[in-house]
């Protein structure tokens, strides 16, 4: 293994030959926790939001229903793609406990490519009803449409920049405690975003054209 | 609409009043004082080192501390001004639209911008060092925490002069709020400024939930945990799971006022009580954010002045651990009135009475931790003695505004008022300064004056009965809150007069107070010995002020009350085991990320309060790069060497 | 002085003399205790006292003329006994407690700083309030279903339409056609089904003597009963805050034995004008005004409000009116 532990006092390592790599540190140990902890924050509020999303779904105002909007091959697409983002990106935090920092690279650089390609189709798909009769100001449901699923695409996009930054940190630096923490907590963030998209396509986009 | 340019609105700087103007002057004035100060005494350097860099906690807790106490002035200026109006019927010291402001700031000011940092403060100087760490989980997240926080308050407070002040209440229900019926930037400085101390607090509970969980010393076990850090576990928790309720019920009207949509406006399909329900579930968690550490300080108060163990520990912390659970299911009977069915409104009800439970489990526990001990009647004892028959009367009125059907008759009346200021002043207030006084020498190294402590504490204690007694029987009469004035004709003259009198009884121990902390900065009693209170925890085992590093040696915990029991052992003779040698001690470096993340959202804020969005791009950019350098900078801990350690320790023990 | 503790023998000398120095004030300090607790008790029995006897005229909340009212009424005097068996040992014990133990030299009770656990004691105070909720929350319960039936099923309710603007009440009629502003004139003896709406911002709808409050708000129309036993002039306000005019929005409620209410409707017919779509659109736009009547009005204007002018949401359920009717009408 290639992995420079950072020069630390003995009490502040866990290094065993059972503990994970990202959490070899105390510190990265804690962040890791931080880091659930803040998954917890963030599921409180897309709880929230999708409660408001189905208490306001039903009025349209008079304007596009669920059922006139939304195109089942677009939201399959997407679904397809940032499932599979989330497999890959397991795929390198594999590779990281595989100790290959190559393999993680290339899976992440996928991940992100994926990433992109559902923003893009998201950013079309909003782009698209904007455009056709059907923007946030026209109705409590789009109101709560655009806000659920546009907090989720803020949060990949913001993902996908973080991916950046670690990548570049990798390139950099290679795998060492503290950037494989890094990989291992944007992994928990991407695969959370993940889960809540599960619900979006099922609670927003099944629910919306099966009536 | 949104420009490329600024559009500044007519009404950007504040007019048309004298207070307002009086408040502008005085700003400029304060601010090229306090510049001239710094300046002329060559302390920008020291300023921008010692405290807006820093990143220990027991310095975070003194910025908290200021600001919570010049929040506490502003907010208690504001209550002084409502009372002045409330004295007498029909009068024309203030005008309908300024008592709206001015009861909306209060409010807000009071909940989110002085109890919120006061508690923080008493967080972050005691939890560490009762647990015995070095410092927080994330030391760097916590001065974001602060940072957010100050900015927040500059923001909101600004909207004084600039802009106007928000005037819808501090619970901001759409569609009042809306920009149907409030057109002006004052509820989107409300808005923005929550939401940005927001951020900051759901950071702050993040920390200390893993800084208790994970950071305790060696055999320190939960159920050998002081009680504040159990209490403040509690609060921690509430915190997390409330706050983003709160991030969504804000942003979601935000969007409605910038970008039109239609949450909880009228047309289209908005949902006005949607909001209050989201604004509740956050809301009611939030008193007991604020109230549970209160507590937790009352614990360690009672136990340590009266000498003796505190009772019924478990029962002390089972009953934390309800109160925070139960207290999410409680948030309909904020709006009992509102509808629901009689199957909601009992469930709520029966709820709410509940948690009445657990609490007046806790005041017999504090009793009873007094019978048998030897009582020594300290400022921060007579806080706490204090708290109890408040809290008893308030929880009781609490128990009966719980009875929905009673609640019918009370709610948004001054029944109700009486009864909230009478648990967050008795409970959060006293709460506090108790903690105040009681940790002042752990922070600063020096006593309060008892003497003057003792002026302010049956001042404020005396002026508090006067004001709030006489508004249980106002609500009675029918009298509702936000009323910028009454008829004279009610019967409700006499004890509005005689709770303007008390509230400024109030005021003038709030001031006593001040003068208690200027008099003691010159002549307050040192604290050479480090445990001026013969204290029970971990915290006074540390010479005060503690060294930045808190702990030269991480103690082993073997009980409860780990120093008193070791006291009593050396006491007894035990030698005490010899000390293990010194290790270089892994600290995190200051760091100026913080302040200049905290004051891009400042700007960004601004901007969207006056819907500049380039502004507010920027701003988001600004954020972006700042979270980018951090996560590129790998140089942010070092290491305090031994010879360094025994150095400070050497000087710290002789002084 | 504390027994014996000492913490550092290297600055014990200071330690003692720091001690001392603290444990002198509760000489001064324990008579004062006894006024803080006692006061509270005092002021609260009193208050109570006060209001329970019924020599307040004033105290509006204690003082109903209708059986909803009455209930709650005697819920709160149910909860104040309650709560009562409480906290007057709280504070007699607190007042005890602080006097017996305070820690003045040679104080003869005992001291027992290791005595921190009692079952028994324990017990006690979680059963106590366990049976004290036990009994309130039975009676809020049985309460709570109560106030959502009409007060008394003999006689056939009257229905008044509720709508809250900024900053007047306008009440309509709708059996009788005829609409008032800023006060309301009902039967006694008769059970009143309030529908309350909002055109602005919430409201709450309250008339103390009458019964506890409900809220007004856009786009929703909420039933309040209410009946009145006695003749009389009774006021009322807005209870939840609506901008800059709310503390004018005071409205009286005058009961009348029912001969004069049929003769005031007939009068109000005869004399007032009618409130027209314009003149309901005068109303909308905020501002305070005086006490108005009108012989009629635009037919629909509290249903048009209700699911277009201030509210879209309910529209899905277009029947809530119908309900709302039929069940006050059975």
């Amino acid at each position: 293994m290639t992995i420079a532990h950072d020069r630390l006092p003995a009490r502040e390592t866990r290094a065993d030959r059972d503990t994970p790599l990202e959490y070899s540190l105390e510190e990265g140990a804690l962040r890791i926790f931080g880091f659930w902890l803040f998954l917890a924050t963030d599921l409180v509020l897309f709880a929230c939001l999708f409660a408001t999303y189905v208490i306001l779904r039903d009025n349209t105002a008079g304007g596009p229903t669920e059922m006139q909007l939304f195109d089942v091959p677009t939201f399959t697409a997407e679904t397809l793609i940032l499932l599979t983002s989330s497999f890959t990106g397991g795929l390198g935090t594999y590779a990281m406990h595989q100790g290959s920092k190559r393999g993680l690279i290339a899976w992440m650089i996928v991940t992100v490519l994926l990433g992109l390609s559902f923003i893009g189709l998201e950013v079309r798909e909003f782009a698209a009803y904007a455009t056709h009769g059907a923007p946030l100001q026209r109705s409590a449901f789009l109101s709560a449409f655009f806000t659920l699923v546009g907090t989720h695409g803020c949060h990949v996009s913001l993902g996908i920049l973080w991916m950046l930054s670690i990548l570049y940190q990798l390139a950099r630096r290679g795998v060492t405690a503290i950037t494989a923490r890094k990989v291992f907590i944007v992994g928990l963030y991407w695969h959370f975003l993940d889960i809540v998209w599960v619900f979006i396509f099922s609670v927003v986009y099944l629910n919306g054209v099966m009536g | 609409m949104p420009t490329l340019l600024p559009h500044f609105p007519a009404t950007f700087i504040v007019t048309g009043n004298p207070l307002i103007y009086g408040a502008e002057v005085s700003i400029v004035l304060a601010t090229v004082g306090i510049l001239f100060v710094l300046t002329y005494f060559k302390k920008w350097r020291w300023l921008w080192r010692e405290w807006l860099t820093t990143v220990d906690h027991k310095k975070i807790a003194v910025m908290y501390l200021i600001a919570a106490l010049l929040m506490f002035f502003r907010g208690g200026v504001d209550a002084m001004l409502m009372r002045t109006q409330l004295m007498q019927p029909n009068m024309h010291f203030l005008q309908a639209e300024h008592y709206n402001q001015i009861f909306t700031t209060h409010g807000t000011i009071m909940i989110l911008f002085m109890a919120m940092p006061f508690i923080f403060a008493m967080f972050n100087i005691a939890v560490p060092l009762q647990i015995g760490a070095r410092d927080v989980a994330f030391p760097y997240l916590n001065a974001v925490s602060f940072w957010l926080y100050f900015f927040a308050a500059l923001l909101f407070n600004l909207s004084f002069v600039i802009g106007g002040s928000p005037d819808a209440g501090w619970v901001s229900y759409p569609p009042l709020a809306g920009l149907e019926f409030d057109p002006g930037p004052g509820e989107n400085f409300y808005l923005l400024s929550l939401q940005i101390t927001g951020i900051g607090s759901m950071a702050t509970g993040i920390n200390f939930m893993v800084t208790i969980l994970k950071m305790r010393a060696p055999g320190m076990t939960l159920m050998r945990m002081p009680l504040f850090s159990w209490s403040v576990l509690a609060s921690s928790i509430l915190i997390i799971f409330a706050f983003p309720v709160l991030t969504v019920a804000l942003a979601l009207l935000l969007v409605d006022r910038l970008a039109g949509a239609h949450f909880f406006t009228m047309l289209q399909g908005g949902n006005p009580m949607m909001y209050v329900n989201l604004f509740w579930i956050w809301g009611h968690p939030e008193v007991y954010i604020v109230i549970l550490p209160a507590f937790g300080i009352f614990s360690e108060v009672v136990s340590t002045f009266s000498g003796k163990r505190i009772f019924g520990y478990s029962s002390m912390v089972a009953s934390l651990m309800t109160i925070s659970v139960i207290s999410y299911l409680l948030w309909v009977h904020h709006f009992y009135t509102m509808g629901a069915g009689p199957g909601v409104n009992s469930f709520f009800a029966v709820a709410t009475m509940s948690v009445g439970i657990p609490t007046g489990v806790k005041v017999f526990n504090w009793l009873f931790t007094m019978y048998r001990g030897r009582i020594r009647l300290t400022v921060p004892m007579l806080w706490a003695i204090a708290f109890i028959p408040i809290f008893a009367i308030g929880g009781a009125t609490g128990v009966m505004l719980a009875a929905a059907p009673a609640d019918y008759q009370y709610h948004n009346s001054f029944f109700l008022i009486a009864h909230f200021h009478q648990v967050l002043i008795g409970g959060t207030v006293f709460g506090m300064l108790a903690g105040m006084y009681y940790w002042w020498p752990k922070m600063f190294g020096y006593m309060l004056n008892e003497r003057i402590g003792r002026w302010a504490f049956w001042l404020f204690n005396g002026g508090f009965y006067v004001t709030f007694l006489p508004q249980y029987l106002l609500g009675l009469m029918g009298m509702t809150r936000r009323m910028y004035t009454y008829p004279a004709d009610m019967g409700w003259n006499a004890l509005n007069f005689i709770s303007t009198i008390g509230a400024y009884v109030m005021g003038v121990g709030f001031i006593v107070l001040v003068l208690d902390v200027v008099y003691s900065i010159r002549y307050g009693e040192r604290d050479v010995t480090g445990d001026p209170w013969n204290g029970r925890t971990l915290e006074w085992s540390l010479p005060s002020p503690a060294p930045h590093y808190n702990f030269a040696r991480i103690p082993t915990v073997t009980s409860r009350d780990a120093w008193w029991t070791g006291k009593q052992a050396r006491a007894k003779g035990d030698a005490p085991a010899p000390p293990e040698p010194l290790q270089p001690i892994h600290m995190p470096k200051n760091s100026g990320g913080p302040f200049i993340l905290a004051v891009i959202f400042f700007i960004g804020g601004f901007g969207l309060v006056f819907n500049w969005y380039v502004l507010g791009l920027l701003a988001l950019l600004g954020i972006l790069v700042n979270l980018l350098l951090r996560s590129l900078d790998y140089d942010t801990d070092y290491y305090v060497p031994i010879e360094e350690i025994e150095h400070t320790e050497a000087t710290l023990r002789r002084a | 002085m504390l027994h014996g503790l000492t913490h550092d023998d290297n600055n014990r000398s200071h330690d003692e003399s720091m001690r001392s120095r603290l444990a002198n004030p509760p000489r001064r300090g324990a008579p004062r205790a006894r006024k803080i607790t006692f006061l509270p008790a005092l002021a609260a029995m009193a208050g109570f006292s006060l209001l329970t006897t019924g020599c307040g005229e004033r105290y509006l909340v204690f003082r109903p003329v209708g059986p909803v009212g009455q209930v709650e009424k005697d819920l709160i005097i149910l909860s104040i006994i309650l709560v009562l068996i409480v906290i007057i040992p709280v504070i007699l014990l607190l007042w005890h407690i602080v006097w017996r133990y305070r820690d003045v030299p040679g104080n003869p009770a005992p001291y027992d700083p290791e005595w921190s656990e009692s079952h028994v004691l324990e017990v006690i105070w979680w059963g106590i309030p366990i049976v004290i909720v036990g009994i309130l929350g039975a009676f809020t319960v049985r309460d709570t279903f109560h106030l959502t039936k009409p007060p008394e099923k003999t006689a056939a309710p009257l229905t008044v339409q509720v709508t809250s603007l900024n900053w007047k009440w306008l009440f309509q009629y709708p059996d009788q056609k005829i609409a008032t502003v800023n006060f309301c004139e009902i039967p006694v003896n008769r059970p009143i089904q309030f529908i309350l709406s909002a055109n602005g911002p919430m409201n709450s709808f309250w008339v103390p003597q009458l019964g506890g409050q409900e809220y007004a708000m856009p786009g929703m129309a909420m039933r309040l009963w209410l009946q009145a036993n006695r003749a009389g002039v009774y006021y009322g306000h807005g209870a939840n805050f609506t901008g800059r005019g709310f503390a004018h929005m005071a409205f009286h409620v005058i009961a009348r034995p029912r001969t004069e209410f049929d003769a005031w409707v007939r009068q109000v017919r005869r004399r007032a004008p009618v409130l027209t779509k314009i003149g309901y659109q005068n109303l909308v736009h905020p501002g305070v005004v005086a006490p108005m009547s009108f012989s009629a009005y635009a037919p629909g204007i509290f249903e048009t409000a209700l699911l277009k002018e201030s509210g879209m949401y309910m529209k899905r359920d277009l029947t809530i009116l119908d309900k709302i009717h039929r069940r006050g009408g059975t």
